[in-house]
């Protein structure tokens, strides 16, 4: 079927496109030069925003420690429940919804592409099977490189080549999409009680530092030319201090940007910036890392922002989360899987009158409207970390005004509120930067040729939202934005209306990207062979057979060939 | 003067009935046309209350509302839930999750009512002629927001886990309770005028029970601190002797624990305790 989407003002930064009223045309799925108007399901879109599909480039929706999340959480679920219809499946959830309401919940809101990280590897095939489950929106996964035994082992002794050798192995394995380094160093020596203290404590046994494991698998991303640049939870995540350890993160790796590309992505990065030495004086770093940013272009952020709510922390990063559940006194899980990694969960709730948490919501904000370049930081909560994904129009709203952030700054900690940096920020951001924040900028970091924009030939991933830019003042109506945000006018994936101001009319499933290395070489000579099928029966509960996961094992797949020279 | 509506069930239920729009803030300033039409839940289907329940205005003078249930309301579930002024009557047993989280007025059963009655209760008044169920004022699973304030009171019998995770008010239980009442308890005070079937206050961090029928046994991370002659409850002197426990210490808690002395001699031995 092909569609017209006529007169709608379209948002489309990647293709330059301010706001111009145009037309989309869509035949076969992609965007194409125009269609048959007499054939076409015409989409009237005046008066309306036209932007691409949105994509999340951090959002824990699916695995094993989501669905862990889910049974700990019978309490976050009761409230919110949604009953079947005619197309949809019932379900239920606040901050961890269960699989096939998260994908309702992106599809309404305008996302079609969202990212998965911190996939453990031994449970990737848990995480493909409930992404499977997750219609609609198309997605990606990242394992967790960052403590695996091998690639510490590869670095230790100085074997980048084999470590990308076995890196590229490993993604193919999972059907992963990036490589997803988590508190590098920590969560292994979290298996022996402790936690790496700063980019150069060595972890126990291995001998070898947060920094080595960094840039080592930066130059290892180098070199199998991922679309998408390493994606890094820094050491000391959630510590007053840590904006420093972030700085130097994001400083160690300076010297492989060899062109203006990108070469680290820091996550959420609002938990990586606090300053002081204690949470009685801890305050925003914010500043500092904006400052850097603005001036290096070779890394890029998400935000992490915190939403005032009850929701479910959920992180690799073992060692926090136990500081997490002292700190709460809440219930909490702690799991260590195997030679891979760590996790924890605890539930918690963000309070407007903590001290910590209302600074914590204000360095988000900062981070976002401090950093000049939009292109460089994105929109995230860290889902489900600072708040459920749907509160994405709130943030939105925060961004886009003045006046909504003070709405909330004079409900927050009187204390915090008089140490924020945002009343003395002016900037108001416009809808063509949030149409970077939300779709092109992620598109780009993640490497999406076909995603975050709307020129001819890229996928009929469209967002249409009911608000008009020449009669709404969003600094004023934050409100109206923050509604129209919330429910898409119209959802449309891959060229098919999936929502209509709010109704899910259509549910296809969403493909999975996965990155296929195409070597001139081997992956691996028959000695590293035998030596990783040694060592899976040493390590794991798992054999290498039942490792790794078939292309067939995916619904849809959709793979990524990279062609790269070991 | 008031306004009273009769509420009878039109069947008897087989499946349980999700009926959280029985409350006086919810009828409030509408018609009885108006109150027919609300949704309910019977099982996994939609229905309209009138479907299930006969609606009669028995009264109409200016006034309080009240709500007068008559007949088996033991599967429905949820009534006079966040209800924050009023008053229910049930004339029958009611279910589950009666009064859930309700802030003010007052529930008064002629019967029996199920598990978690005033189930994270902030406030109001809930009276059960006969006995109730489990969990009594506790929260919902999983979550931690026990009863804040307010008073229940149980003329028979209560089950387990009574005051599970609470955090203010005052329960009044005038038969006997199952295991582990007060369970995980922050404050707030517990009144057993029956016997305990065991293990009161496990993990208490603060506020107070008092047992004065026969328990078993005191969970040995309780430790004997006085004899009382009687305690104080809501304004009224419970004569004693008790012997107050401090506990639970394998939580760091604080709580008092009051067991009767006379019912319980087989507890002489901790006097031993106190020289």
């Amino acid at each position: 079927m092909s569609l017209l989407i006529k007169n709608g003002f379209v948002y489309d930064p990647v293709n330059g496109i301010d706001g111009e009223v145009m037309d989309i045309a869509v035949e076969g799925g992609r965007i194409v030069e125009k269609v048959d108007e007499r054939e076409a399901h015409i989409i009237d879109a005046s008066g309306m925003i036209v932007m691409p599909g949105g994509i999340d480039i951090h959002t824990h929706i699916a695995g094993a420690e989501v669905n862990s999340g889910r049974l700990l959480r019978p309490e976050d679920h009761v409230y919110d429940f949604e009953p079947k219809t005619a197309i949809t499946r019932s379900g239920v959830g606040h901050s961890i919804p269960s699989t096939f309401t998260t994908g309702y919940r992106y599809a309404r809101m305008g996302y079609t592409f969202v990212c998965n990280p911190s996939m453990p590897p031994l449970e990737a095939r848990h995480t493909h099977e409930e992404l499977e489950d997750t219609p609609i929106v198309d997605k990606a996964t990242f394992p967790l490189l960052g403590d695996w035994w091998f690639v510490l082992e590869y670095l230790r002794d100085g074997l980048i080549k084999e470590c990308a050798e076995h890196v590229a192995w490993m993604i193919m394995a999972t059907k992963g999409y990036a490589i997803k380094i988590v508190n590098p160093g920590g969560l292994e020596a979290w298996g022996f009680g402790r936690n790496v203290r700063d980019l150069d404590d060595q972890v126990p046994y291995f001998n070898v530092t947060p920094r080595e494991i960094i840039r080592g698998l930066c130059i290892v991303n180098k070199i199998l030319s991922l679309p998408h640049t390493i994606h890094v939870h820094t050491n000391r995540l959630g510590q007053p201090g840590n904006y420093i350890t972030t700085i130097k993160t994001m400083d160690c790796v300076k010297d492989l940007a060899t062109s203006d590309k990108p070469v680290i992505h820091i996550t959420h990065c609002q938990f990586s910036a606090f300053k002081g030495d204690s949470w009685a004086n801890m305050k925003s770093g914010a500043e500092d890392i904006a400052k850097y940013v603005n001036s290096h272009s070779h890394a890029t952020l998400d935000m992490g922002q915190i939403i005032f709510t009850d929701t479910t922390t959920m992180t690799a990063d073992g060692p926090w989360q136990y500081t997490l559940y002292e700190l709460s006194g809440n219930k909490w899980v702690n799991h260590d899987v195997e030679v891979e990694t760590s996790s924890g969960i605890v539930p918690f709730r963000y309070r407007r009158k903590s001290y910590v948490h209302a600074t914590m919501w204000s360095i988000g904000l900062e981070l976002a409207l401090l950093i000049n370049d939009p292109w460089k930081i994105y929109l995230t909560t860290d889902h489900p970390n600072g708040g459920p994904f749907t509160s994405y129009p709130k943030i939105i709203s925060w961004l886009m005004s003045r006046r909504a952030r003070e709405k909330t700054l004079e409900k927050i900690n009187r204390k915090a509120r008089a140490r924020s940096l945002l009343p003395s920020i002016d900037r108001e951001l416009t809808f063509y930067e949030i149409a970077i924040l939300t779709r092109a900028g992620q598109a780009k970091a993640l490497g999406l040729k076909s995603k975050g924009h709307l020129g001819v030939g890229a996928d009929a991933d469209i967002a249409i939202y009911n608000i008009n830019p020449r009669l709404v003042d969003p600094a004023r109506d934050y409100k109206t934005v923050r509604r129209a945000f919330s429910n898409a006018a119209y959802t449309i994936k891959g060229g098919k209306i999936v929502a209509k101001m709010g109704e899910i009319i259509n549910v296809p499933d969403g493909r999975t990207y996965w990155i296929n290395f195409n070597m001139d070489c081997d992956v691996f000579s028959q000695r590293d062979l035998a030596d990783l099928r040694r060592k899976f029966r040493e390590y794991w509960t798992v054999e290498y057979e039942n490792y790794i996961i078939p292309e067939s094992y995916l619904k849809v797949s959709a793979p990524i060939t990279v062609r790269v020279g070991v | 003067m008031k306004i009273i509506i009769q509420v009878t069930p039109r069947y008897q239920f087989k499946v349980p009935v999700y009926a959280e729009c029985i409350s006086p803030n919810v009828f409030e300033g509408k018609g009885l046309e108006e109150i027919s039409r609300l949704e309910v839940w019977e099982g996994n289907r939609r229905r309209r209350l009138n479907e299930l329940f006969k609606l009669e205005l028995v009264k109409d003078e200016e006034g309080e509302l009240t709500i007068n249930l008559v007949g088996n309301f033991s599967k429905v579930r949820g009534i006079g839930a966040k209800m924050s002024k009023g008053r229910i009557i049930v004339d029958g047993d009611a279910g589950m999750h009666l009064g859930e989280g309700m802030s003010g007025g007052e529930i008064i059963v002629n019967g029996s009512a199920g598990s978690w009655a005033g189930g994270s209760m902030r406030g109001g008044r809930i009276e059960i002629k006969g006995s109730a169920g489990d969990y009594i004022g506790a929260p919902y699973r999983g979550s931690n927001e026990g009863m804040k304030a307010g008073l229940i009171i149980v003329h028979g019998d209560a089950g387990r886990e009574v005051g599970c995770l609470m955090r203010g008010g005052l329960v009044k239980i005038y038969g006997s309770v199952r295991h582990f009442v007060g369970i995980n308890m922050v404050d707030g005070t517990i009144f057993v005028r029956g016997d305990c079937a065991g293990k009161a206050g496990a993990g208490m961090r603060n506020g107070r029970i008092i047992i004065c029928g026969r328990i078993p046994s005191v969970l040995p991370t309780f430790t004997i601190d006085s004899i009382r002659p009687n305690v104080d409850v809501d304004g009224e002197r419970i004569p004693g002797p008790f012997y107050r426990f401090i506990g639970d210490i394998a939580d760091g808690g604080e709580g008092k624990l009051f067991v009767s002395k006379v019912t319980n001699p087989h507890l002489s031995r901790y006097e031993k305790y106190l020289q």
